[in-house]
């Protein structure tokens, strides 16, 4: 692995922990996100000079330490803060050559900062993504489709409410956890699928492996919200099929014609130990029931083995607890495996006429894949038409082309 | 008597016109006509707590009224009556700008 692929790791792996560790010393979360940058800068000046440290994280964390007292230093008003910060960088540096892991782990509490009721929710996942998962303010204006202006005054306003309104660095108190928990599932499934599904075009794993890893977390604090576990085995599922879902050309691969024996069974098993822990609270909820849908496609042998009769009612259910035409697509899928393509197109015409998901690519996807296996192959032509122009991405976009080639003339 | 003054302007004009208190301040204060106050965030640095369906409160990002105007500042007066209030409260730099709430205090 070269050097910049060392940094590029380390940025990915590291981002999150180094900014979450700054805002702890300097209580100020500018000055962490640039002092975080800097070293990021200084480890491409330095390491391939002095090789990669055995613990990038904690060669990052000390370094932006560094860099923040010497911002602190320059300016005379910040005597106080000053005084705080510099005990620690001393003692850092001691501890980075001889102790374990010296860098607490900040990022949970920075975590339910961000996702605090008091910030506007676009702006709770906006800064978390930018803080915890550090990307850029171009890379999130396109990833919620606003103009970058727009995107950096979220954040400047989000960071200026902090710090003017008070809002306390921490893990919420017991008595205020379930409730704050919600907020921070919601952004940490966002998390995940920006690192899944990527609007870039672009997988980047360590943001899925990041939200995972936060999910055990999360998990471990609050073993009695059983949604915390529902979430974390919802993303497990989706994770162990991660390296079959796009072939070696970057192109997208269904579930039927994933090779299920390259999934990674170890993921799937705690994805199914963690999801049995969850429901067996009773206390089933939205992320525990599509867990539950996940873990039908996961353990079946194969495609044909599938439970679809059981997706189809699992989908209903989450139909019940929040109505939604996307779910109510999904069950569409299903009840036509069940019940046959003509009972599945029903229901998607059906949602197509209320006009709820115009826009939305996979509709008449779906649709042109029940029209195919009906035989009604020009209608399928065009629904594939209509969903091409709508696709997001580029491996979608020649999905869809592909489709279209193989229909009969 | 004391009065709860409440400045209300429209968020939207905040530091487009010169509404400097300065002067007001330092007279109304010297006259003992006002006791303290303050310029306050703006809305968007606001919190506001709900009561929730079942008891007990949630959080909720904003100002508790979604109205184009809304309270920039506050003072606490110390009138003799509410024509000493209106009058001390017409001088303001903002009265020709926004709306200024007088309230009595309950004691």
């Amino acid at each position: 692995m070269g050097v910049k692929e060392a940094v590029d790791e380390a940025f990915r792996a590291e981002w999150g922990r180094v900014v979450a560790t700054l805002i702890r010393f300097t209580g100020d979360w500018d000055l962490a996100e640039e002092c975080a940058a800097d070293a990021f800068a200084s480890a491409l000046a330095t390491w391939p000079r002095d090789g990669v440290p055995r613990r990038p994280g904690a060669w990052l964390t000390t370094t932006a330490r560094h860099r923040a007292l010497d911002r602190l230093r320059s300016g005379a008003a910040e005597v106080n803060r000053l005084r705080r910060l510099a005990p620690t960088v001393e003692e850092t540096v001691e501890t980075v050559e001889t102790g374990p892991d010296p860098v607490p782990d900040d990022r949970l509490r920075l975590m339910f900062t961000c996702c605090h009721p008091a910030l506007p929710l676009e702006a709770q996942v906006a800064l978390t993504l930018r803080t915890l998962a550090g990307l850029t303010t171009p890379e999130l204006a396109r990833a919620f489709l606003v103009p970058e202006a727009t995107m950096a005054q979220r954040l400047v306003r989000a960071k200026r409410k902090i710090r003017n309104a008070r809002i306390p660095y921490r893990v919420p108190p017991a008595e205020l956890l379930p409730e704050r928990t919600d907020g921070v599932l919601g952004v940490l499934y966002l998390l995940f699928n920006e690192g899944y599904s990527a609007s870039t075009d672009l997988l980047r794993p360590a943001l899925s492996t990041e939200a995972i890893r936060l999910a055990r977390v999360l998990v471990s604090l609050m073993p009695d919200a059983p949604e915390v576990g529902g979430l974390l085995a919802l993303m497990l599922f989706h994770d162990a099929r991660r390296a079959t879902r796009l072939d070696a050309g970057g192109d997208l691969v269904t579930l039927a014609d994933q090779d299920r024996a390259r999934w990674d069974r170890a993921v799937i098993d705690e994805g199914v130990a963690v999801l049995d822990a969850a429901l067996s609270r009773g206390r089933p909820g939205p992320y525990q029931l599509q867990a539950a849908v996940a873990a039908c496609h996961a353990t079946a042998k194969d495609a044909d083995d599938t439970d679809w009769r059981r997706i189809a009612e699992l989908y209903a259910l989450i139909g019940q607890l929040n109505p939604s035409p996307v779910v109510e697509l999904n069950r569409a899928v299903a009840v036509a495996e069940v019940d046959g393509p003509a009972a599945g197109l029903a229901l998607v015409d059906a949602l197509r006429a209320d006009g709820k998901l115009a826009g939305y690519h996979l509709m008449p996807a779906t649709r042109a894949d029940l029209l195919r296996r009906l035989g009604r192959t020009e209608d399928a032509a065009a629904a594939y038409q209509e969903a091409l122009a709508l696709a997001p991405t580029d491996a979608e976009r020649r999905f869809l082309a592909r489709r279209i080639a193989e229909l009969p003339n | 008597m004391r009065f709860l003054m409440l400045v209300c302007v429209d968020d939207e004009l905040a530091g487009t016109v010169d509404a400097n208190p300065a002067a007001w301040v330092a007279e109304t204060t010297a006259k003992r006509q006002r006791i303290e106050g303050n310029q306050l965030r703006p809305v968007s640095d606001a919190t506001t707590l709900w009561p929730k369906d079942g008891g007990g409160t949630f959080v909720s990002d904003g100002p508790f009224a979604e109205t184009k105007e809304q309270i920039a500042g506050y003072d606490i007066l110390e009138c003799v009556d509410l024509a000493e209030a209106v009058e001390v409260a017409a001088k303001h730099p903002a009265a020709g700008i926004g709306a200024i709430e007088l309230r009595p205090v309950w004691e």
